[in-house]
C-alpha cells in the first residue's frame, strides 16, 4: 500500500473503530464498515485535515469506499 | 389518575458507579469532593469539585467503555454517557427489557440536563474560530443537545413511547420524574425511564458559576469541608457530576409482572418565584407553595412527612428553604429529619433532583436518613433534625425532595412507602 493508503486506512480505523483487516481497498464505509451518513461527513473532514486538500461536497458524495478516498487524494495531490 | 411506583434505580455519582455503592458510602459519611484537575485551574476562584471515581469498573468505579463504545463516546459529551450508564442500571434493576411492539411503545424516556454539553460547545467554538465552519464536526450538534440523552437511551433500549426532556436548571431531575409520572398517571405510557444527568466540571462552567458568586471558594485546600449546608461558615456550592435515573411504572403494570417496588410517587408540586434570575425570593414563598402543592396532590398533610431531602446547596439560600419547610410543617417540626446530601456529593445541577429522589426512595426502604456533613455550627436554631454528621435510623414512610433552580423554578416530589 502507498503512504496515502496507509494514512487513509489509519483514519478509517480510528474514526469507525473497526478492525484493520476489514479496511480493504474495496470496503464500503456504510455497507461494510458500519458508518452512517454523519460518520462519512466526519471521515471526509478528517481526510481534508490530514492531507491538506479540499474535498467539495459533490466529490465527497462519490467517495464511498476506502479506495475511492485514496484515489481522490492521490489525484488532488498530484 | 393511575398510581405510579419506582421499580428501578440507576446512578453514577461522585460516591461511585451504582445506586447501592453510592448509598452505602453516603450513609458512611464519605465525601466525593477533591481538587479539580485535567484543565487549567490556577486562576479560577473555585478549584474543587465532586468527581465520579473512574477506573476499570471494579470497586464502584465508573468505566465509560462499559456503557458506550469508545468510538461512540468520542461523538458525545459525558452527560450522555452518564445517562446511558444510569439508564441501563435502572432498567436492569427493574428487570424491564421490552421486546414486543406493545411493550416498547408503552415505555418512554424523559431525561433532562441543566446545561448539557457545555464543554463540547466550547471546543467547537474554538474550532470554528481557528479553522472555520468546514471543520465543525457533524456530531457537534447531536453530541451536545440535552434531549439526546433521552434519544440515545431510547435508541439503545428500543423505547418507543413518549420521548421528552426537561431543562430547568437545578430542578431538572425532579421535574423530569414528576412530569414522567404524570404521563403514566394520565395513561400516555405505562413505564418511563426518567431522571437527570450532568457533566459540568470544566473551566468554562467553574468560571461561569463563580462569576455568579455561587461557588465555594474558601475551602480550596480542604475540599471535603467545603459543602456544608446550614453551617454558619458555608460560602457556596461545590459542583458535582453524574446521573440519576429511575424506572417509573404504573402500579398494576408493576404488580402484574411481580416487580420490586421501591416507593410510590404520590406528590408533585411546581412553582415559580417570579423574583430574580439566580436568587430565591427571600420569603421562601415559591418553595412553600411548591411543597404545599406536592402535599395536596399526595393527599397528605405536613404531619405525615418523616424525611425531607433538602435542596440545601450550601449557599445563603439554605436558610430560606429551611424557613419555608418550617412554615409548611408548623408544629410537626420536631418529628421531621431533613438533610442535604449535597454535603457529600456536591451539587449535580440537572441531575441533583433525580439522584436525591432516589435517596428518598432508599431512605424509605431502609428507614434511615442520610447525614448532612460538615454541619458543625448551624446558622439558625430549628426544631427540625438536620441530621448532622451521621446518618439517623428512624421510621420513614413519607419523604419529600426539594429542588430549586436558577430562574426561580421550583419542584417538590413526595414519595411514600408502598404497602
Amino acid at each position: 500500500m502507498s503512504d496515502i493508503a496507509e494514512r487513509v486506512k489509519k483514519i478509517v480505523i480510528d474514526h469507525l473503530g473497526v478492525d484493520a483487516d476489514k479496511v480493504s481497498e474495496g470496503a464500503s464505509f456504510i455497507d461494510d464498515l458500519g458508518a452512517d451518513s454523519l460518520d462519512t461527513v466526519e471521515l471526509v473532514m478528517a481526510f481534508e485535515e490530514e492531507f491538506g486538500v479540499e474535498i467539495p461536497d459533490d466529490a465527497a458524495d462519490s467517495i464511498l469506499t476506502v479506495g475511492d478516498a485514496v484515489k481522490f487524494i492521490e489525484k488532488a495531490q498530484a | 389518575m393511575r398510581r405510579v411506583v419506582i421499580t428501578g434505580t440507576g446512578m453514577v455519582s461522585p460516591l461511585g458507579c451504582g445506586t447501592e455503592i453510592t448509598w452505602s458510602r453516603l450513609l458512611d459519611g464519605q465525601s466525593g469532593a477533591r481538587q479539580v484537575s485535567g484543565f487549567e485551574f490556577e486562576d479560577l476562584p473555585a478549584r474543587i469539585a465532586c468527581y465520579i471515581p473512574t477506573g476499570d469498573g471494579t470497586g464502584g468505579t465508573y468505566n465509560a467503555d462499559r456503557w458506550m463504545e469508545p468510538k461512540e463516546q468520542r461523538k458525545v459529551d459525558p452527560f450522555i454517557i452518564y445517562a446511558m450508564a444510569a439508564s441501563e442500571m435502572a432498567l436492569d434493576d427493574a428487570g424491564w427489557h421490552p421486546k414486543t411492539d406493545e411493550d416498547q411503545i408503552a415505555t418512554g424516556v424523559m431525561i433532562g440536563s441543566g446545561i448539557g454539553g457545555l464543554e463540547g460547545i466550547v471546543e467547537a467554538g474554538l474550532i470554528l474560530r481557528d479553522k472555520g465552519p468546514r471543520r465543525v464536526s457533524p456530531f457537534f450538534i447531536p453530541g451536545r443537545l440535552i434531549n439526546l440523552a433521552s434519544g440515545q437511551v431510547s435508541i439503545r433500549h428500543k423505547l418507543r413511547g413518549p420521548n421528552h426532556s426537561v431543562v430547568t436548571a437545578c430542578s431538572t431531575g425532579a421535574h423530569a420524574i414528576g412530569d414522567a409520572s404524570r404521563l403514566i398517571a394520565l395513561g400516555d405510557a405505562d413505564v418511563m425511564v426518567a431522571g437527570g444527568t450532568e457533566s459540568p466540571i470544566s473551566r468554562m462552567a467553574l468560571a461561569g458559576f463563580a462569576a455568579c458568586k455561587a461557588l465555594s471558594t474558601r475551602y480550596n485546600d480542604e475540599p471535603t469541608r467545603a459543602s456544608r449546608p446550614y453551617d454558619r461558615d458555608r460560602d457556596g456550592f461545590v459542583m458535582g457530576e453524574g446521573a440519576g435515573i429511575v424506572v417509573l411504572e404504573e402500579l398494576e403494570h408493576a404488580k402484574a409482572r411481580g416487580a420490586k417496588i421501591y416507593a410510590e410517587v404520590v406528590g408533585y408540586g411546581l412553582s415559580g418565584d417570579a423574583y430574580h434570575i439566580t436568587a430565591p425570593s427571600e420569603d421562601g414563598d415559591g418553595a412553600y407553595r411548591c411543597m404545599q402543592m406536592a402535599l395536596k396532590r399526595a393527599g397528605l398533610s405536613a404531619g405525615d412527612i418523616d424525611y425531607v431531602n433538602a435542596h440545601g446547596t450550601s449557599t445563603m439560600a439554605d436558610t430560606i428553604e429551611l424557613g419555608a419547610v418550617e412554615r409548611v410543617v408548623g408544629n410537626h417540626a420536631a418529628n421531621i429529619s431533613m438533610s442535604s446530601t449535597k454535603s457529600a456529593i456536591g451539587h449535580l445541577l440537572g441531575a441533583a433532583g433525580a439522584v436525591e429522589a432516589i435517596f428518598c426512595a432508599l431512605a424509605i426502604r431502609d428507614n434511615i436518613a442520610p447525614p448532612t456533613l460538615n454541619l458543625d455550627n448551624p446558622e439558625v436554631d430549628t426544631a427540625i433534625d438536620l441530621v448532622p454528621h451521621k446518618a439517623r435510623s428512624r421510621e420513614i414512610n413519607v419523604a419529600l425532595s426539594n429542588s430549586f433552580g436558577f430562574g426561580g423554578t421550583n419542584a417538590s416530589l413526595v414519595l411514600r412507602r408502598y404497602a
